[in-house]
Parts: structure tokens; C-alpha cells; sequence
């Protein structure tokens, strides 16, 4: 049906969020669906405006209910309400907090750091065609006819006969009347997309900085979704060599030792190659390091990036965490790159409050 | 009517039930315009609800509020609607696809009730049964309002006109307190510019010499001086007689904008539709139910669905927690209703008797019943229906408390199990849907232009912070400063706003009865 609802819908989550300047910010009120969820009970957040009117207050206020109890026993739950208490229903222990659908929750963080949406790459993802009713034709099944049309031309054609008489205002089609809707195929982008994180787990980086890479990561892959409908993570982590490892280890690893980025690098590349291959994929790849490189390892890793890697990228963002250790001037090398190719993103990101604009300056390209 | 590009017509196995369950409907008695089922998905079936069962309304969030409620308690399985049914001519009910054959037959059944109940019950005589149409012209109306003057604008003043849109004077339409005025007519009435025409003294027709003869010069003076008076003491009191109708008032009198009147009186014109519905919830809902349930047990189920059936009705008639199920109450007391004038348990006869064997066994095989409950449905609001009928025995069977708020614990507490506090509280929620009685007073307070409202206290105080931005919205329709009386903590106060200030101030008299005997010493 349209789904005209829908704006107004839109319209009254823009007033909660405080999207739109408004009188009613006073009347929000956070309400609460008491849901089950298996064993748990459920808190599902319900938030409602309420415009004021003439009410009674609470003072000497009252109701009828039903169900057991002595005259001058409390009903268990003291309510707001205008004599309706809900006495009785809410149950014990623990409720547990029903968050934002994942897409409510990325459509509320990219509106908060407006970001663009990502625009997937190219017709390359084209796997279904749809039907879709464009034009008009004057063939076509009685299920297809257009009957606006079709009574146009009818009453054209009545009038230009002068067989139309206003008094009587009869219409009747011929089958030349008829227009029917026609359709015409179109492609139908059914994205896929890849993300592929990289971090520096040497002896260097901390839990802290970990946590930061594991926050900010966690948003870019939230935001991602909400684009593409069919999103595939994979891990790397490295010091002096690299392994695809799996989301628990991705976060949860720390080794010693020394730093050789290309490790990663050259195991991304052969990642895509055998199994993201960019002609059908929307390859995202995000790497997180303290900065600090083995010395020679360098001319290798910007050479790997600008000739190999990068082109077959939607996006590379290199994002350096602070270190008490690293030198950090890796940063500078990958920056180097930013003149010549536009889908490279680089970004410091020296404590948990900078995280934000971090992921503002990683996803602002809308790629 | 048209929901769009998928089919909402009935299936055929659906279409023969309609028949047979029309056809007993009918042979019950029931009598109601055509019914129109569709058969739509939940998604749509909660779009509908939130606009309050009619397919296009105007745009404004709280419908989107209200979707998002029913959405997500349909989505987290907390809620689902059963039954969505209009006051039209035909009336149109809506089926939810995915529902189990047992249910449409039981919503079915029930929404013929609901037919019934519009087309029969004196309160709703005055609705328009063209309600479809006039709602969706109203939307039309108001998208192009917004289209020419901007969605804020519009919707800032929707706001406004919703948060008064309960100061209608239900009783108006049945009562005739003046006379009709037409609708879309926005040019100012026409008494204030006549009344100079007024004021003169009718002068005879008569040839020039002879004028000072037949239209003597003194007497007609004199005779225009006495209209003139009696014209200043009316528009003293303006309006004549306390206005429950302030959105009239309001329309009428207050200086706005055509599209502001016209947004106005399309709330007003709303309100008064649904209001017949909120005044008869607990009969309405008791009398589809109680149809329901003869329908399905004694006709149409099948012997396979029965626990299905008993499953879904026990549901809606389940009390959740201790709050009052407009349903369960309604049709208990229908059932007693009918068995007590099948049994002849009413009258002078049966009230007066005091001996409780003879009462227990009572049984005079009237069979009054089923005629009593039809008159019932015809006659009876909510207040009215449970005034004639609620009885002690039912309130104790019932488990019926009253409860109270109690100040020191701030907390609602049962306050009784007496019949005539239980009755008395249950009435009081009822009386004008348990919202306060407000009237417009004086159109032209203190000869200022300023406009005076009265709270006719009741027992209850106001909600002193919520009626303060009540009275903003008020202010801003009306323009000049709003006053509004009203008792809070046994001291008449007068709450009043100017456009920038809230100031409150107290009148004099501690309590009502105070008030009294200071006019009377005076």
C-alpha cells in the first residue's frame, strides 16, 4: 500500500531523536513494551509524545478495577497515569534492554555524523532483473489495462464523434481505447560487499588500543551493512607475518615481536584474489596499527598498496592508534598516497574520544 | 476501495463464510448496513489502526507514533489486532490474512455485532455514515495546506488544535442548544453587523408630511434607547451561556487564518465522529462479543476448533493484571442483563424482596431476555448502562474494587468493595470520557477581548503544569490573553497566560462551599 505511514512515522522519529526543531520536546515521554524473549523478559523501548490537554491530576483521582486484595492494600505499581493504573502485570527480576534494530541503529549513527550513503560500485553487481511499469501501450492484457487512460481516449474519441452526451455521460471504450501499462526490465543491484580488517598485534599494542580498533571497527562494519545486503568480514592480524584469524582471535590476540606490515598486505592481496575477486565484489579494507614498522619493510608496503591493492579497493583506510612505544611514522608513509588515489582514507585516532571523527573521516567518502 | 496493487478482496472459502455467518447474524436480529470485509497483511492492518481504521488521513507523527507502537508489539508478539471495524454506510472490516480460518470466523461474527451496534445505538444516530469519504477529503484538505504553507507551519498548529481537540460539547448534537450554523460559511456572523439595524425601532411606512405623525420623533427615541440597552447587556455576556463547545467558540470567534478554521473544524468534525465510540466502549465491545459468542457456539464452529476458538475468546476477555476489560465487563453484564429479564429478577417486586432463599431460586420463565438486550443496545451509552444495570450481586462476582490515590505513599490504593463507591468511581471515569469539564465563560473578559474559561470542578484537581500548556495553545489560537478558572487544593484559582507569562492567582474563597456563603453575604 505504499506504506504512506511510513512518513509519518519517519517524521515522529525525527521529533524523538530531536532531528526537527520542535515545542514537543517537553512532551517525550521514554515508555516501555514489557516483552518475552525466551526465558527473559524484555524491556522493548517505546517512546511516545504526549500533547497536553486538560487532565485530571492524581489528587483525590481514582478508578475501578478487578481481582483480589483487601480495601487499603496498594496496588503494587504506583503508575502516572490518569486512574489507570496497570496494576499487577510487570513482572520481577531482571528486565533486559531490547536495543535498536541493527539498521535503526546504523540509520541513527550515519544521521548523526552525516555520512552519505555508500554508493556501490558499477553495474557489476547486477544478478536479478525486475519488471518494472513504465510506459503505456495499446496491446496488452485486460489485467494491464489503464483505465484512466483508456477512459481519456474513449471520451477523446466520443466527443470528436459527437456521440457524447454531457446529459447522459456514457463512456464506452472500443478495443483501440484501450492503453495498457507496459513494462520494462531493470536491473536490479544486489551488492555484495567484503570488509577486510588488519591490525598490528606486535608487543606494541596495548589492550587499550585494541579496544579503540575494536570500537571503531565495529561501527564501520554496522555502517557497511545497512548498504550492502550480503557483508563478509575477514581478520588478519600480523607482526613480522600475517594469518587470517577469526573474529574472537582478531580481537582478543596480543603476540610480541616485530612489525613487517607487508605480511598483512601481501595476504590481503591474495585474499582478494582467490576469493573477492573486485570485478564482483565491493572490497572494503580497513588496517589499524600503532605506526611503528620495520625500517626496510616500508618501500615494500607502499609499493604493494599503490600498485596492487589500492585499485582493487572501494575504499583503504589506515587508521593509527597512539602508542607509547611506536615511532608512529608509518602514518606519514600511507599518507603520501592520499594525492594519488582517492579511495585512500588515513586517520589518527589518539584516544577513545577521537574515535568518531575517525570513522566520520573513514566513511565521508561515500564509497 | 482500493489498498493498492495486491488483492484485498475476500477468498472464496472466505466469501461463504461471510454468507453464513451474515445469514445467522440476520436471523439473530441483527440488523446493519452492508458489511465490506478486506482481507489485508499485518503491516497494512497496523497502518489502518494507527489512522484509526480508515485508509487515508491527513499526515501528522502521531500516527506514526502509533504504528511504531502497534508495530513493534505485533513484531515482539505482545499484541496483535483482532478486529478493525468502521461507522460507515457500508461498513468495512478489515481480516488479517495470516489469520487461522477459526479466527476470521470468531471476527467475523463479531464485527456484525459492531454493525449492528452503529447502525441501531441512539448515540451513534448522529454520526455520518460517509465517514470514509469526509476523512479522506480532510486529508486531501491538509496536504494542501501543507503543500502551500509548509509542513512545520501546519503541523505546529495541528499540534495546537490536537491538544484541545477534547473541548467539544458531546451532548450538542442531540441536544439543540442554538441554531446550526453552516459549516464551511467562515464569513463572521451576521448578528453583531446588524444589530445597529436592530437597535432602531421599526418605523412605519408613511407619506413624508405625515412622518412626524406616524413615526412620532420622541417615542422613537426613546424606543431605540431601550434596544440599545438590551443589545449592550447581551453582548455583555458573550457568549449568552457557558460554551462547553470551545472548539465552536473558537471557530467562530477566534481571529485566525481561513486554513487555520478550516484545520480546526476538520478536528472538530473528527471528534465528534469518534466520540459516539469512546462513549460506548464497554456496551459496544460487550454486545459484538456477546454476538461472537452466540454465533460461533451455537452456529458456525466446527467441533476441530473449538479449542482454538475457546483459546482466542478467553484471551480477549482476560483481565491483564486488575485493570477493567471493557469487554469482559460488557458482556457479563449483557449475560445478566438477559438472564435476569428471562428470569422477571427485576422490577418493584424483586427489589423489594428481602428474603434471600426466595431471590436465590427466583424464576418467573418471562423470557424477556433477548428483547431486553436489543432495547439495551438501542438506548444505552456506557454511563447510562451501568447506571440501569451494574447490580451488587455482579460487582461481587466480578471482583469489582475502587481504588484511590493516596497521597503520603504516592501510590493508587483499593479504597473499597462497596457497591455504591464502586459504582460511583466507575461512573465518574465514564462521565465525559474522565476528562475535566471546561467552559468558555466570557469572550470579552474584562472588556479586553481576553477570553474566560471555566474549570467546573468536580472533585478532582487539575493537572496544573499540563493545563498551563493547554492554555498557550488556547492563547496563541485565540490571540489575547486566556484565563482559566479553577479550584486547586480547595482555593478557586485563575490560571492565566498573555502570550509570555504563566501568572496564577488565587480568588478569594478556601473551598466551594466558602465561595457560597461569601456571594450569598454580599
Amino acid at each position: 500500500m505504499g506504506q504512506k505511514i511510513e512518513q509519518d512515522l519517519q517524521r515522529f522519529r525525527k521529533l524523538v531523536r530531536g532531528k526537527v526543531k520542535s515545542d514537543l520536546s517537553k512532551y517525550i515521554s521514554r515508555g516501555e513494551m514489557i516483552g518475552k524473549k525466551g526465558k527473559d523478559y524484555v524491556s522493548i523501548p517505546l517512546p511516545s509524545i504526549n500533547l497536553p490537554q486538560f487532565r485530571y491530576g492524581k489528587k483525590n483521582s481514582g478508578g475501578v478495577g478487578v481481582g483480589p486484595g483487601q480495601p487499603g492494600q496498594p496496588l503494587t505499581q504506583p503508575q502516572d497515569g490518569e486512574g489507570e493504573p496497570q496494576a499487577g502485570d510487570s513482572p520481577g527480576g531482571h528486565i533486559l534492554e531490547v536495543d535498536l534494530t541493527m539498521e535503526e541503529l546504523a540509520d541513527i549513527f550515519g544521521e548523526e555524523l552525516a555520512l552519505p550513503r555508500i554508493e556501490p560500485r558499477g553495474k557489476k553487481n547486477v544478478v536479478t532483473e525486475k519488471d518494472k511499469y513504465t510506459s503505456i501501450r495499446s496491446v496488452g492484457p485486460e489485467s494491464l489495462r489503464h483505465f484512466k487512460r483508456t477512459f481519456k481516449r474513449a471520451l477523446q474519441r466520443q466527443i470528436s464523434a459527437g456521440s457524447y452526451d454531457p446529459l447522459a455521460p456514457t463512456v464506452i471504450p472500443v478495443r483501440e481505447d484501450k492503453r495498457y501499462r507496459a513494462w520494462k526490465e531493470v536491473p536490479k543491484p544486489d551488492s555484495v560487499a567484503c570488509v577486510i580488517y588488519m591490525m598490528d598485534v606486535s608487543g606494541s599494542m596495548t589492550d587499550e588500543q585494541k579496544e579503540i580498533v575494536r570500537i571503531e571497527s565495529f561501527w564501520i562494519d554496522t555502517w557497511i551493512k545497512r548498504h550492502y545486503q550480503g557483508v563478509e568480514t575477514v581478520y588478519i592480524i600480523h607482526d613480522a607475518t600475517a594469518q587470517e584469524v577469526d573474529e574472537h582471535t582478531f580481537y582478543n590476540t596480543r603476540e610480541s615481536g616485530g612489525t613487517k606490515i607487508s605480511s598483512a598486505y601481501e595476504l590481503c592481496n591474495k585474499i582478494i584474489d582467490s576469493r573477492y575477486p573486485p570485478s564482483q565484489w565491493n572490497v572494503y579494507a580497513f588496517h589499524f596499527s600503532d605506526g611503528d614498522n620495520w625500517g626496510d619493510d616500508v618501500p615494500k608496503c607502499t609499493e604493494l598498496l599503490s600498485n596492487t591493492i589500492i585499485p582493487k579497493l572501494n575504499l583503504f583506510g589506515y587508521g593509527q592508534v597512539e602508542s607509547p612505544y611506536g615511532s608512529g611514522e608509518f602514518y606519514d608513509h600511507v599518507h603520501e598516497l592520499v594525492g594519488d588515489h582517492e579511495n585512500v582514507v588515513v586517520s589518527r585516532i589518539p584516544d577513545r574520544e577521537a574515535i568518531l571523527g575517525s570513522i566520520k573521516e573513514f566513511l565521508k567518502t561515500g564509497r | 476501495m482500493s489498498l493498492g496493487f495486491y488483492n484485498t478482496h475476500l477468498p472464496p472459502h472466505l466469501r461463504v463464510l461471510k454468507d453464513e455467518i451474515e445469514g445467522f447474524a440476520r436471523d439473530f436480529g441483527l440488523d446493519f448496513y452492508e458489511t465490506i470485509f478486506e482481507v489485508v497483511d499485518a503491516d497494512d492492518l497496523n497502518e489502518i489502526a494507527a489512522y484509526g481504521g480508515f485508509p487515508t488521513r491527513y499526515p501528522h507523527w502521531s500516527f506514526g507514533m502509533q504504528y511504531e507502537e502497534l508495530k513493534k508489539g505485533y513484531e515482539y508478539g505482545l499484541s496483535k489486532i483482532y478486529e478493525m471495524v468502521i461507522n460507515n454506510d457500508p461498513c468495512y472490516a478489515y481480516l488479517m490474512r495470516c489469520n487461522h480460518t477459526v479466527d476470521q470466523k470468531l471476527v467475523m461474527a463479531h464485527v456484525y455485532g459492531h454493525c449492528d451496534f452503529f447502525k441501531n445505538n441512539a448515540y451513534f444516530v448522529h454520526t455520518t455514515r460517509k465517514m470514509m469519504d469526509e476523512i479522506a477529503n480532510h486529508a486531501a484538505r491538509i496536504r494542501h495546506f501543507v503543500e502551500r504553507f509548509g509542513e512545520d507551519e501546519v503541523e505546529s498548529f495541528m499540534d495546537r488544535c490536537m491538544s484541545i481537540d477534547d473541548l467539544i460539547d458531546i451532548h450538542s448534537v442531540a441536544i439543540k442548544r442554538r441554531d446550526d450554523h453552516p459549516k464551511y460559511d467562515f464569513s463572521p456572523q451576521a448578528t453583531s453587523e446588524d444589530s445597529a439595524e436592530e437597535n432602531t425601532a421599526p418605523r412605519f411606512k408613511a407619506k413624508p408630511y405625515m412622518a412626524d405623525y406616524i413615526n412620532p420623533r420622541g417615542a422613537l427615541k426613546s424606543e431605540d434607547e431601550e434596544n440599545k440597552k438590551a443589545t449592550t447587556a447581551r453582548a455583555a455576556k458573550f457568549p449568552e451561556h457557558p460554551e462547553k463547545d470551545v472548539l465552536l467558540f473558537l471557530i467562530e470567534h477566534a481571529p485566525m487564518k481561513n486554513w487555520q478554521r478550516d484545520m480546526l473544524s476538520i478536528i472538530r468534525d473528527e471528534a465528534y465522529y469518534f466520540y459516539p465510540q469512546g462513549q460506548t466502549k464497554i456496551l459496544n465491545e460487550g454486545w459484538a462479543s456477546f454476538w461472537h459468542s452466540t454465533i460461533m457456539t451455537q452456529k458456525v464452529l466446527d467441533p476441530s476448533e473449538v479449542i482454538d476458538y475457546a483459546d482466542h475468546h478467553s484471551g480477549t476477555m482476560a483481565t491483564s493484571g486488575r485493570r477493567l476489560n471493557p469487554y469482559k465487563v460488557g458482556i457479563e453484564l449483557l449475560r445478566d442483563v438477559e438472564r435476569r429479564w428471562n428470569m422477571g429478577q427485576f422490577g418493584a417486586e424483586w427489589e423489594n424482596c428481602d428474603d434471600m432463599d426466595k431471590k436465590r431460586t427466583w424464576d418467573k420463565k418471562l423470557g424477556l431476555g433477548r428483547q431486553k438486550i436489543f432495547e439495551v443496545r438501542k438506548i444505552h451509552s456506557d454511563i447510562t448502562f451501568i447506571d440501569t444495570f451494574l447490580t451488587p450481586e455482579f460487582c461481587k462476582e466480578y471482583n469489582l474494587f475502587s481504588f484511590n490515590y493516596q497521597d503520603p505513599t504516592k501510590n493508587y490504593v483499593i479504597e473499597s468493595r462497596e457497591f455504591q463507591k464502586v459504582k460511583q468511581r466507575l461512573l465518574f471515569s465514564l462521565t465525559n470520557f474522565g476528562k475535566p469539564w471546561i467552559y468558555v465563560i466570557d469572550g470579552n473578559h474584562r472588556n479586553r477581548g481576553e477570553l474566560l474559561l471555566r474549570h467546573e470542578h468536580q472533585g478532582v484537581d487539575l493537572k496544573v503544569d499540563e493545563a498551563r500548556d493547554v492554555l498557550a495553545n488556547l492563547q496563541y489560537i485565540w490571540s489575547r490573553p486566556v484565563h482559566l478558572e479553577t479550584i486547586g487544593d480547595g482555593q478557586s484559582t485563575v490560571l492565566s497566560f498573555d502570550g509570555t507569562d504563566h501568572t496564577q492567582q488565587a480568588t478569594g474563597g478556601s473551598d466551594d462551599a466558602n465561595r457560597k456563603t461569601a456571594a450569598k453575604a454580599r
